[in-house]
């Protein structure tokens, strides 16, 4: 891929539309134009919980699809009815065509929900022989760490796109590409950008003296370090029980054969997520938190060198059709409101317009705010649908909102 | 208190602390993800490692809050029950701190929680006991119930010994008459599914399930007669029209067709509100309704969620 193509000197990406350093709020994200650039080959949805991030994901892979690209959405933990909707009803780790999607325009899409356990227990098998494998995974440690550690779904959901990106390329040409384009949904963590850590944490606990420690008897003499470690190790002893410390040092000398593997795997997520075909989106709702944690999400990003594409802002009141400002209506409502049947039913729908103006003000405030904190951040916001989204046809309209 | 993210469980945590802050109670509102969402809301700066007083209540109960930092707490029980001293100092200059806390699974729960256990035993000079009632602004419903059943992260890993031994403790005082997991939603899909599986997981769990709270709930300007007239149609753009003609903003067809068009929507949202009320309605816990507040949440409105709370009998 090559830099040219995506951006015009000067001009900003050409997904983005307005001045990028004009006056505050000016950038507006064309969807349709990251979508469609065919350097675009993985786009990365992140934001807080409960921003719509998996629907937006699924609604980006659809509409891709339907453009002509070969497309691959990897969903953390979808609502029920959304996954089904995508004919998701199983969680098998694997890809699955998704019936009727883009056959029209020559594209296809493809959906998966992750399963983090299961994605462990592959990169053990695949980087272990058979019987360290079925040692480490039948160790209690291993067990509690790929079923509940706090950074192991985000840890997995990275080690999963790494893979499917191996898997895209593996056709060769272009033209033989599995897929031409991952779409990604993260998972909600606990802190916004767990995600990103996850690699380099995960990296700190190969590296980590307390690891090498473990190891150390079974390396040989280490004595330098033993009266130190002596110490530690009946200090946990006491602590966790002696048991505990020995299924860690059990299943650490087994897994010491894998560390290289993990790490390469992990720097190489890092790189991945930093190259010139990914595109970060950060997802929002118009309320003070979800901004708030976006503004975190993009100032990250940046920190990282992360490719951030844009902002997509989602349930954005939009403009009422009645033109009529919310304290006018209001006080028209007042008037009316010792009146007759009609007239009270009339107040009644006057509030509910003042109402919506209100929101809207809010909403539209939270934006500019946005805007003007972090001028050059691309944006885009979806109108609210009036509810859920679990089908295909929900999935387009959000599309065609994404990109209208 | 748990919730979907969105639906604003620390909100409500803050105003069931005051509300529990009444006629001289004294009660600990602690979170437990380093969010400082409570500081955030309280407008006051980042909370340490420390219970501070950061309200009141009516009748003169204080409300006391506390970031509960996973090393931190490690530390203090380290100091506190094995008096490591030098041992305590070489476990963290060896990386056993940080590998305890981030990745040894189900050990930073075991803090957490284990933190929340210690302030609720804890005892003053006099032997009564030092809070009358904690509040635990804590993880989303999807984790609720792995978060506060340590015993059973633990199980697989530690058998016997002492970390083992403060996870049953902690678990019994989870599972115990005295402790409720309420539960934050919105009327919204998603927020109601996830309060219904929660709910599910949280009793296989045997933890104790308390109060469906429905936040966020909006009072609609349209009664349910005028919500029929506009659905038959009874309610045309005509007869707006003439109604606004008595109002200064006078008679307008135009107008009249956009507020009917925004009542229409407005109805379809209200409805699917109501499909989401009756799916709680089966839930068999007492559900509790919070109006929306409209202007943002300040101070004010924190004693007004509160005085609602206990209206409603969550005191």
């Amino acid at each position: 891929m090559t830099g040219q193509a995506r951006t015009t000197p000067g001009a900003g990406p050409a997904w983005v539309r307005g001045g990028t350093g004009g006056g505050a709020g000016k950038a507006s994200l064309d969807v349709d134009a990251l979508l469609t650039d065919p350097d675009t080959q993985i786009i990365v949805c992140c934001g807080s919980g409960g921003v719509g991030k998996t629907t937006t994901a699924a609604a980006l892979a659809l509409r891709a699809a339907e453009q002509g690209r070969t497309v691959c959405v990897l969903t953390i933990d979808p609502a029920r009815r959304l996954a089904q909707s995508m004919g998701l009803t199983e969680l098998d780790n694997v890809p699955r065509p998704v019936a009727e999607a883009g056959a029209e325009g020559g594209g296809s899409l493809d959906a998966m929900m992750l399963d983090m356990k299961r994605t462990f227990d592959e990169v053990v098998e695949a980087h272990a022989s058979p019987e360290k494998a079925k040692q480490i995974l039948s160790n209690p440690f291993y067990v509690a760490l790929s079923s509940s550690f706090a950074g192991t779904q985000e840890y997995m959901a990275m080690e999963k796109l790494g893979q499917l990106y191996d898997e895209a390329g593996a056709g060769s040409a272009r033209a033989g590409k599995r897929w031409d384009l991952i779409v990604v949904d993260t998972p909600p963590s606990r802190s916004a950008l767990d995600f990103l850590d996850a690699p380099e944490r995960l990296s700190s606990l190969l590296d980590g003296r307390f690891i090498k420690l473990l190891l150390a008897p079974a390396r040989g003499p280490a004595r330098f370090l033993s009266a130190g470690f002596a110490i530690v190790t009946n200090a946990l002893n006491k602590v966790l029980g002696a048991q505990v410390l020995s299924d860690v040092q059990t299943f650490v000398a087994a897994f010491d054969t894998l560390f290289g593997g993990f790490r390469q795997r992990a720097d190489a997520t890092f790189a991945l997520l930093q190259a010139e075909g990914t595109a970060f989106l950060v997802v929002a709702a118009p309320d003070p938190d979800a901004m708030r944690e976006a503004a975190y999400f993009v100032e990250r990003l940046t920190h990282e060198d992360m490719p951030l594409a844009g902002l997509v802002v989602n349930r954005v009141t939009d403009l009422p059709a009645a033109m009529l400002d919310a304290s006018e209506a209001e006080s028209a409502a007042r008037t009316l409101d010792s009146g007759a049947e009609t007239d009270q039913q009339v107040a009644g729908l006057l509030r509910v317009h003042a109402e919506r103006m209100l929101v809207r003000a809010r909403e539209q405030k939270l934006k500019r705010s946005f805007s003007a904190a972090h001028p050059a951040v691309a944006t885009v916001s979806v109108p609210a649908l009036a509810g859920d989204v679990h089908d295909l046809e929900g999935l387009r309209q959000i599309g065609a909102l994404l990109t209208a | 208190m748990t919730g979907k993210g969105g639906t604003g469980k620390t909100t409500v945590a803050a105003a069931l602390a005051i509300s529990l802050a009444t006629r001289g109670r004294k009660v600990l509102l602690c979170e437990v993800e380093g969010r400082q969402g409570i500081a955030r809301l309280f407008d006051v700066p980042p909370l340490p490692y420390e219970e501070r007083e950061i309200g009141v209540g009516h009748g003169g109960g204080q409300v006391y809050a506390l970031a509960i930092d996973a090393e931190a707490a490690l530390m203090e029980y380290l100091a506190m029950y094995y008096k490591l001293g030098r041992a305590g100092k070489a476990l963290d200059k060896f990386g056993v701190i940080d590998f305890a806390t981030t990745i040894a699974p189900g050990v930073r729960d075991v803090l957490l929680t284990g933190k929340v256990y210690e302030a609720g035993r804890r005892r003053d000079k006099d032997g009564g006991y030092s809070y009358d009632a904690i509040v635990v602004d804590a993880p989303p419903t999807g984790r609720i119930s792995r978060f506060l059943n340590v015993n059973n992260e633990v199980a697989g890993l530690a058998k016997v010994g002492p970390i083992r031994k403060q996870a049953d403790a902690v678990t019994t005082m989870m599972q115990g008459r005295r402790t409720a997991v309420h539960l934050v939603t919105v009327l919204e899909e998603m927020p109601v599914q996830e309060t219904l599986d929660a709910i599910a997981d949280l009793r296989s769990a045997d933890l104790g399930v308390g109060n469906v709270i429905v936040n966020q709930v909006r009072q609609s300007p349209l009664t349910p007669p005028a919500q029929d007239a506009i659905g038959s149609g009874r309610l045309d753009a005509a007869a707006i029209s003439a109604s606004l003609a008595k109002t200064s903003i006078g008679a307008s067809a135009e107008l009249g067709v956009g507020l009917l068009e925004e009542g229409a929507a407005h109805a379809v949202r209200q409805e699917l509100q109501t499909d989401q009320r009756k799916v709680l309605a089966g839930v068999d816990t007492q559900v509790i309704e919070l109006a929306y507040v409209s202007e943002g949440i300040d101070m004010g409105a924190l004693y007004d969620l509160a005085l609602s709370l206990r209206e409603q009998g969550l005191q």
